[in-house]
């Protein structure tokens, strides 16, 4: 058995590791962000942990990086209510991860972008609300000490290439780190291919610009109401119908069948949403929707 | 019909060779799967096998960038064969390892719990990664039960730089008690980067091989002579881990003492409890003298270790009474909170007002297919048949999300055949019985149960999902490729063969992005009596390369918000501004949209277009 000399717990001997959360949703480039972050920190003499979950991430879900750097770091994930800065590259992935900002004096950085999964999509009938979260901008921002909420796909957009939004905010984490510019210019440089560096470097500036004198962005403009209460009834003509199935086949919903008889019918009403692909369809007319 | 050739553009796949480049002496940031390639090459290995999984597949991966001259790496077409193939190296004399994920293990268990009664003849490693918290498996099983099990010595490092070093000690181990050894990482470690100092290449001469089939031939009558042999090895371990410098002792306040081992030590440290430590290195065997006289010498004992309570099982079995699992879960992956959280409900530490967090409500966001992905239209298809569908690992398990929904059931590798084998027989036949299966995962356990499909006259539907790679892990290659594990050129099993080869007379190969060929082939398969395999044949979007087409756009005048393009499940397409009807009109996001025409084959209203600008 081998004997440490004496417990020494880090929170006693060691000032706390400083902990940068970063988010996104998969394919968005928060690797880059917490590799650059990290490499910075330990070309500065830090102790580094980064963090992050593969796999199934890269699939459109939601994927996290933990970077946590000191003198000393133990566990490599930050505990909730501890990150000092949580940088998010899509809007409802910040709002999912702000329980482990700082209640009191967390930095919050986010891309106003919204990317809705199709999951939110889910409910299609008519006047249906989308299931993406609705807190703006402002909401979120009066709830953080320091925040910071941008269109950085927008401003990445304007330089050429929207997928360098990350660096964009990149660059604004830049601001609220103490790392000289030209060290975090050179260390993104090592990090990209050849012929994306210009315009990385240009986005991080431009990122880095833009949190001098940082802006609110004004609120998502409001969509057009839906029309409200419609009720879809469909019209099946039986003797027109002549068995082929492609409505039933064809229905997005899948809330069609062939009777005994094998005559369509609807056999689900409450989750048919009126698209009158059926009807479209029908090579007989036999299906007319309406909608009232 | 659309054009539905994309153009193919070729980013560089990302491979940052890190490895032989670091000088002795050098801190470097690693993974823990890369620290526990480095030990391995450090420790002289010269044959490595795997099949990829999460967590574990770059482990492979970066031991591919050490020099050819060093060491010999392959992918194999499972973790049994990987491990066989590692015997082989290891009784042949040379260091060798064989890497795999938790349920991994569970495929080459047939070969380890005899190998553990034959020993090595060069050093012999088993580097497995469990998953708790099930980030990318089927299950979080506790690998260390099957150390126990199979009474091999097992480690288990807490951060990178243990990891490169008990990878090192593993290969000593093993040589020295002539046994297989484990090493046992987890998620949170394998994918952690953290500074590690790196050491020089030290090659151990060959040994040269032992003719010795009492005990390299495992019949009965020699098996029974080896038995008593492990449980000799187990205590001699047992005592040389005890006598060793390998538990460390972090002696503190004696009112408690708390047992720990692995990631777990790492979360204990981090909420610094006022207590004396034991970190093990490993969970069996375990040194009983220490831990007897740990126990002596605290008020309250207490076991802190994530997933199963292995270690605290074998204290109880001891005489000790200790604590444990009361506190911390049993499930799930442990963590500082959950560690603090234990500790509070243990009385350990005060239970203190913690900061109150942002409460809110997060949005689902579940994992999707890419857009693009080849797979999309085979469950389309699948839900207009209202087939039953039995699935496999990969990533068209995710088909079982909202709205593809198309997946009825998902096992394990391979299980898809066997599984609609079985069901088939539970049905009249009106309802189509389907598996599908992806390339890579057919070549690792479907062969043998397509073999039983025919073999057994079943009336079932295959569909054999061939994007050219081993998706979900990251797009590795495999026999079916065409290349290996250092991308040499090799023998490219082609599928259609090999299905016909086992007996399948209805066969049909067809382009995954052919919607109406597609549909047409699923439903002749699915009214073929016996059994029928549609190859769906179209390259993953993300590997070998990424592909990029010219993207499309919806002309939101001719859309009536039918929807039918969104049953694909493709990220890029949304609800756009728009209403028709009360319905959401929908939009292709352009930056994501790879050009596949799957949505513009569906949309029922050509107004699914070419971005305009772009010429396919």
């Amino acid at each position: 058995m081998h004997e440490r000399p004496a417990r020494s717990p880090s929170t006693l001997d060691h000032p706390p590791p400083t902990n940068v959360l970063v988010v996104g949703v998969g394919g968005q480039g928060v690797l880059l962000v917490s590799k650059v972050l990290a490499r910075l920190c330990q070309a500065n003499g830090f102790t580094v942990k980064q963090s992050e979950v593969h796999g199934m991430a890269k699939r459109g879900g939601v994927v996290f990086s933990h970077v946590r750097f000191g003198a000393k770091v133990w566990s490599p994930t930050i505990p909730a209510g501890e990150a000092d800065v949580l940088l998010a590259l899509e809007w409802a992935e910040g709002i999912r991860w702000l329980p482990h900002l700082k209640p009191h004096d967390g930095t919050f950085i986010s891309d106003t972008r919204r990317l809705v999964p199709p999951f939110a999509c889910r409910d299609r009938r008519p006047g249906a609300p989308s299931g993406y979260v609705t807190d703006t901008a402002a909401e979120i921002l009066s709830r953080v000490d320091t925040g910071y909420a941008l269109d950085a796909t927008g401003m990445a957009g304007e330089l050429g290439n929207p997928r360098t939004a990350n660096t964009v905010l990149l660059g604004v984490l830049s601001t609220v780190l103490d790392f000289p510019e030209e060290q975090w210019l050179d260390t993104l440089t090592d990090l990209v291919p050849a012929k994306s560096q210009a315009i990385n470097r240009d986005a991080f500036l431009k990122g880095r610009a833009w949190a001098v004198n940082p802006t609110i962005p004004p609120p998502e403009p409001a969509r057009s109401e839906a029309e409200k209460s419609q009720s879809v009834t469909l019209e099946i003509t039986a003797t027109w119908c002549k068995s082929c199935d492609i409505c039933v086949k064809m229905c997005p919903e899948r809330c069609l069948r062939l009777d005994h008889q094998q005559i369509v019918e609807l056999k689900e009403p409450d989750a048919c949403t009126g698209c009158r692909i059926c009807e479209m369809l029908c090579p007989d007319f036999a299906i007319a929707v309406h909608i009232t | 019909m659309t054009d539905i050739n994309v153009k193919i553009e070729v980013e560089p796949v990302n491979s940052a060779p890190h490895g032989p480049s670091e000088e002795p002496g050098q801190i470097v940031g690693v993974t823990g799967n890369e620290a526990i390639a480095r030990g391995a090459w450090e420790a002289g290995v010269r044959v490595a096998a795997a099949y990829p999984g999460t967590p574990s597949t770059e482990i492979l991966e970066s031991l591919a960038t050490y020099p050819v001259d060093d060491l010999h790496a392959q992918w194999s077409p499972n973790e049994k064969v990987a491990l066989d193939v590692a015997i082989g190296a290891s009784l042949g004399g040379v260091r060798a390892l064989a890497a795999m994920k938790h349920v991994g293990l569970n495929v080459a268990a047939d070969a380890l719990m005899s190998q553990s009664y034959i020993g090595v003849n060069a050093g012999l490693v088993l580097a497995v990664c469990d998953d708790p918290g099930i980030h990318s498996s089927q299950n979080e099983q506790d690998s260390r039960y099957f150390a126990r099990f199979a009474q091999i010595p097992v480690l288990e490092p807490s951060d990178a730089q243990e990891a490169l070093q008990l990878t090192k000690l593993a290969f000593e181990l093993s040589e020295r008690f002539d046994t297989p050894v484990m090493l046992r990482s987890t998620t949170r470690l394998s994918h952690t980067r953290s500074p590690v100092t790196v050491g020089p290449r030290v090659e151990p001469p060959r040994r040269p091989y032992r003719d010795d089939p009492a005990k390299q031939v495992m019949i009965p009558a020699y098996a029974r002579t080896r038995h008593p042999l492990v449980l000799e090895r187990e205590a001699k371990v047992a005592a040389w881990v005890d006598a060793g410098e390998l538990s460390i002792l972090e002696a503190g306040a004696s009112s408690i003492g708390i047992v720990t081992v692995g990631m777990a030590y790492s979360y204990v440290k981090e909420v610094a409890p006022p207590a004396s430590i034991l970190k093990l290195a490993g969970s069996y065997p375990l040194p009983e003298r220490t831990l007897r006289s740990f126990a002596a010498s605290v008020d309250r004992l207490m076991v802190v270790e994530e997933l199963e309570p292995v270690v605290e099982t074998a204290l109880r079995a001891m005489g000790l009474a200790t604590e444990g699992k009361e506190y911390f879960d049993r499930t799930g992956e442990l963590s500082a909170e959950g560690v603090r959280a234990g500790l509070v409900k243990a009385n350990v530490l005060p239970a203190g007002n913690r900061p109150s967090t942002h409460a809110l409500t997060p949005m689902p966001r579940p994992p999707v297919l890419c857009a693009g992905c080849p797979h999309m239209s085979t469950f389309m298809a699948m839900r207009a048949l209202e087939a039953r569908v039995a699935g496999d690992i990969g990533c068209y398990t995710l088909s079982v999300i909202e709205p593809v929904r198309a997946t009825d059931i998902c096992v394990s590798m391979g299980s898809s055949i066997g599984i609609a084998a079985g069901m088939a027989r539970t049905t009249d036949g009106s309802v189509p019985i389907v598996a599908t299966i992806g390339d890579s995962t057919f070549l690792h356990a479907g062969v043998p149960a397509l073999m039983d499909a025919v073999y057994n006259r079943s009336n079932i539907t295959v569909a054999l999902l061939d994007n050219h790679t081993t998706a979900m892990t990251g797009g590795q290659e495999h026999p079916g490729t065409g290349r290996t594990l250092r991308g040499e050129a090799t023998h490219r099993i082609d599928f259609e063969q090999l299905v016909r080869a086992l007996g399948v007379e209805w066969v049909k190969v067809v382009d995954s992005y052919d919607v109406p060929a597609l549909y047409q082939a699923y439903r002749e398969a699915t009214q073929f009596d016996g059994v029928a395999v549609v190859i769906s044949n179209r390259p993953c979007v993300l590997d070998p390369v990424k592909i990029k087409g010219p993207p499309f756009e919806v002309h939101a005048e001719g859309c009536t918000a039918c929807q039918a393009c969104m049953n694909l499940g493709c990220p890029s397409i949304t609800w756009g501004d728009g209403w028709y009807e009360g319905r959401h009109k929908v939009r292709i996001d352009a930056i994501s949209c790879v050009g596949c025409t799957l949505c513009v084959q569906v949309c029922p209203t050509d107004c699914i277009r070419l971005v305009a600008g772009q010429d396919a």
